[in-house]
């Protein structure tokens, strides 16, 4: 086979058979780091299970959730990975930096976008007597989602700072690998968030 | 809100632990605040000698540039264990302090029930997260990339950062002992008790902070371990030709990718509860504490296995080292390794049967506990065959091994014992469960690290420790275990509880006074641990074992010299075979002569793990007194240094091919004139560390 001479399919740029690929590895360990931070969420998501109908007399789901608000915010986030998987392609086929700089603003604006209306969302809840102190159902609320919304901000910075690096560095080995761990992170938080809308808001309101 | 307030917090002369004495000086207040003030000098004068110390010897350069920075998985590994003796030290202090308490403690003792409160739980907090766990670490760290024959971790900084974030949380730990008071919840830190409403002091917050510093850098460490042993493995070293101590550091580390999160996300939460109101665990506003049990205990019980399996790691290569065999059954060994890590996850409920599940539950989880069992005799048993007809020598890590297995086993079926919920019932929270994890973890986790710090001693520093000394210690830790811990089985089905500061029915006094007395004993086995050490230092010289396999070994880190360059290996090795040094030197094939070396690329040290150990110190010291500037400070500059380690490009440096060959050579050299010795003769003085190859042959059979 000539395997090792054809890139791997997906988003992997080269083959890595019989030594060490330093790409391969730093990869493979942030899929790993992944997996441990899936359990985080995974455990708060089963803390809120439990706790969504604890309200303590205090509003629940249906006076404090805004599912309007929320579709927005999943579009602005569902649409930010399209523009994130267009900076990762402009980067496999090397279409140059400019490209995958312009495609990660567009990410970066979308993510702002889904942050500004968290808050906005959060502020609501606020006003509406649903502060993290009101009960137990809150508190599991708000120990689970600000921590996906301080994950974006935290893609958002990583983002600005990969942009900064392209524009001195360019292309190279770190940048790329730094856009591709940024890929799996914010690709990750999409899949979260399906989790939160699903079982926070959908099952909340249920 | 007072600009004292806003500049200190809740720090105020109340938080010195004399204070208390000083302003009411009554009897008791007396006695424990001098305790307690004794403790704290010894922490402040500790740490000002040891500066004093590296400025008067003019070393803090060396200091610098040779360990805090390095990136060298070697000296990352020493570090770690550094750490974990120090806090052994004082951790073993508060245990001897506390069963002097008991030991006086009908009708009162001299220590108050808050001080013993602090002494439990910094105890316990200590043995696991800043002993144990540093010390395992720390083995793993130094041996296993030299046993897959690669020359670092994946990400060696990250090591370091990893180093960095455990050194923090001991620090906060030992900071604890001088400034303030440490919780008084127990190491397991339960909520509603540790909530704002009953503990309103700093206590908790030292415990979670210290706790959570510790907690990342383990998760972070593990990820380390599990991609370096995925992804640099010498060509032909498949994972069934792994040794066994790398075989349990994929296995725990595994564990740690998994394991760690819950206990981030109980000290998280328990967090948001003590600072900002939330109600997840308190008795009111519809918290439920029952969550913090299952998320501690998600964690807390795999953690038991993260413990304890290095240390079967270490077991498997001691025993055979020195009964002068194979391992027999190693499949059989990797599978029970492989099922405990499994099982681990199943039986979290074990530790809160009383707290109401029904019985159909509480029998399902006593089930899969007792089912772990079945592994771990497994490797009980391979142990056994293994020695059979072995040569064995009783040197000090054997000593250990074989305290282990007599103990270790009588410990694992008290655990089968309280595994059936109907008897745990009755003793639960009394001295019976309290003798039983000392009685896995000091003979199984502590007689494994020990016995593992006297194997691979030699390798680290090129000399071997002092025998003697090594075992009146090991000796003195055997029997001082079962004189302080057997009495409290009885102690404990006799109805005392644990953590009780005082006892008023004199018919427990006597097994209090045999169980002081091995408390005793133990505290002699660290003095000798400690006298040990320095004989071993003044003696080094006639100890050196320069060319590296002073135990006629088979696992690759004893084929490169001791200590170890640190690239580790000259050409990479070609693993054929299980056993990979022992098959070589069978073979004929050991230390041999490459024809070509090649340029080495190491990692460049980094400053960024003892950068964020020194901003994770202060965002964590800022959290515990409210002083909210310096949390703010500290995590601007965390942020800062991890964004500019990423933009750091120039963070390799090469070891020219040459240099690689003159050492190599002239290790070569002295090879050939070193005399090899026999077995029987390895713990005498003309031991350098070359094995006599006529006798490998039985081994590697």
């Amino acid at each position: 086979m000539s395997g090792n001479t054809l890139p791997n399919p997906g988003f992997r740029l080269r083959a890595s058979y019989h030594h060490v690929n330093r790409e391969d590895e730093v990869n493979f360990g942030f899929w790993v780091f992944l997996m441990s931070d899936a359990i985080i969420f995974g455990l708060l998501f089963a803390t809120y299970a439990t706790m969504v109908r604890a309200t303590a007399a205090g509003p629940g789901p249906k006076q404090l959730f805004d599912i309007n608000s929320v579709a927005i915010e999943t579009a602005a986030l569902l649409l930010s990975s399209f523009g994130y998987g267009m900076a990762s392609l402009a980067l496999k086929y090397e279409l140059g930096y400019r490209k995958v700089i312009a495609w990660l603003i567009l990410t970066l604006l979308l993510g702002l976008v889904f942050l500004g209306f968290e808050v906005h969302d959060f502020l609501t809840m606020f006003a509406h007597g649903g502060s993290p102190g009101g009960s137990g159902f809150t508190s599991a609320f708000f120990g689970l989602v600000p921590l996906h919304g301080l994950h974006v901000a935290t893609g958002c910075i990583w983002m600005v700072v990969l942009i900064v690096q392209m524009l001195r560095y360019g292309i190279d080995a770190d940048v790329r690998l730094g856009v591709q761990r940024l890929a799996l992170f914010w690709h990750f938080l999409d899949i979260v968030w399906i989790a939160i809308f699903s079982i926070v808001y959908l099952g909340g309101l249920a | 809100m007072s600009i004292a307030h806003v500049i200190f917090g809740r720090l105020s002369l109340q938080s010195l632990p004399f204070w208390a004495a000083v302003q009411h000086p009554t009897i008791e207040n007396i006695i424990n605040g001098t305790i307690a003030t004794g403790a704290a000098s010894v922490v402040v004068i500790g740490a000002g000698a040891t500066a004093a110390l590296i400025t008067y010897l003019g070393k803090w350069r060396w200091l610098w540039t040779e360990w805090l920075t390095s990136v060298d998985h070697k000296r990352i590994g020493i570090m770690y264990i550094v750490i974990a003796f120090v806090m052994l030290a004082r951790a073993l202090i508060e245990a001897v302090l506390m069963r002097t308490q008991q030991a006086f403690g009908l009708g009162g003792g001299f220590l108050s029930p808050e001080h013993f409160g602090e002494l439990f739980s910094t105890h316990g907090t200590i043995m696991i997260f800043f002993m144990a766990m540093p010390f395992l670490i720390g083995l793993i760290n130094f041996v296993m990339p030299m046993q897959i024959g690669t020359r670092d971790v994946s990400f060696p900084v990250m090591n370091s950062v990893s180093l960095g974030l455990t050194m923090a949380g001991a620090m906060l730990v030992m900071i604890s002992l001088v400034i303030g008071k440490f919780s008084t919840g127990g190491w397991s830190g339960y909520p509603p008790y540790t909530e704002i409403a009953f503990s309103p002091g700093v206590g908790p917050d030292y415990w979670i902070w210290a706790v959570s510093l510790s907690g990342i850098g383990t998760m972070l460490t593990g990820i380390n371990f599990a991609v370096t042993i995925y992804k640099r493995r010498a060509p032909g070293m498949t994972l069934m030709r792994m040794p066994l101590f790398t075989w349990t550091a994929l296995c725990t580390a595994i564990l740690m990718i998994f394991a760690m999160p819950p206990l981030t996300v109980a000290t998280a939460l328990l967090a948001l509860d003590r600072y900002l109101g939330f109600h997840f665990f308190t008795n009111m506003a519809g918290g439920n504490m029952m969550n913090y049990a299952n998320l501690f205990w998600l964690f807390g019980h795999p953690e038991v296995y993260i413990l304890i399996l290095p240390a079967f790691g270490v077991y498997s290569e001691v025993i055979p080292t020195f009964s002068g065999k194979a391992i027999y059954g190693y499949v059989s060994l990797v599978l029970a390794t492989m099922s405990i890590a499994l099982l681990s996850f199943g039986v979290w409920l074990h530790h809160f049967f009383t707290m109401g599940q029904s019985a159909g539950v509480n029998a399902t989880f006593g089930i899969a506990t007792m089912m772990i069992g079945i592994p771990t005799g497994v490797k009980i048993y391979d142990w056994m065959l293994t020695m059979f007809r072995g040569r064995i020598r009783f040197t000090v890590p054997m000593v250990y091994s074989l305290g282990f297995m007599m103990l270790f086993v009588i410990g694992g079926l008290s655990g089968i014992i309280l595994a059936n919920p109907s008897i745990d019932y009755q003793v639960h929270n009394t001295l019976f469960l309290v003798a039983h994890f000392h009685n896995v973890l000091i003979p199984g986790l502590l007689f494994g690290m020990l016995a593992g710090y006297h194997f691979w001693f030699p390798k680290a520093f090129g000399f071997r420790l002092n025998e003697r000394w090594g075992m009146a210690s090991a000796l003195c830790w055997i029997v001082g275990f079962m004189f302080a811990f057997f009495p409290l089985y009885a102690l404990g089905l006799m109805g005392f509880p644990r953590r009780t500061v005082a006892f008023y029915n004199p018919v427990y006094q006597p097994y209090m006074a045999i169980a002081e007395f091995g408390a005793l004993i133990i505290l002699m086995a660290l003095a000798c641990l400690a006298i040990q050490l320095v004989a071993s230092i003044l003696q080094r010289e006639q100890n050196r074992v320069p060319a590296g396999d002073p135990w006629n070994a088979s696992a690759l880190e004893w084929s490169v010299a001791a200590p170890a360059p640190e690239y580790n290996f000259a050409v990479l090795p070609e693993v054929t075979a299980r056993h990979a040094f022992m098959v070589a030197k069978e073979n004929g094939t050991a230390y041999g002569s490459p024809e070509r070396f090649t340029d080495i690329e190491m990692p460049r040290n980094s400053p960024l793990g003892i950068v964020l150990c020194a901003t994770g110190s202060f965002v964590a010291f800022g959290l515990v007194w409210h002083i909210w500037w310096m949390v703010a400070l500290a995590m601007l500059a965390t942020v800062a240094a991890v964004i500019w380690h990423g933009s750091v490009r120039d963070y390799e440096r090469i070891i020219p091919a040459e240099t690689v060959r003159r050492d190599y050579i002239r290790w070569l050299q002295l090879l050939s004139e070193t005399e090899p010795v026999s077995r029987d003769g390895e713990v005498a003085h003309d031991n350098a560390g070359l094995a006599d190859v006529h006798e490998t042959m039985e081994a590697a059979e």
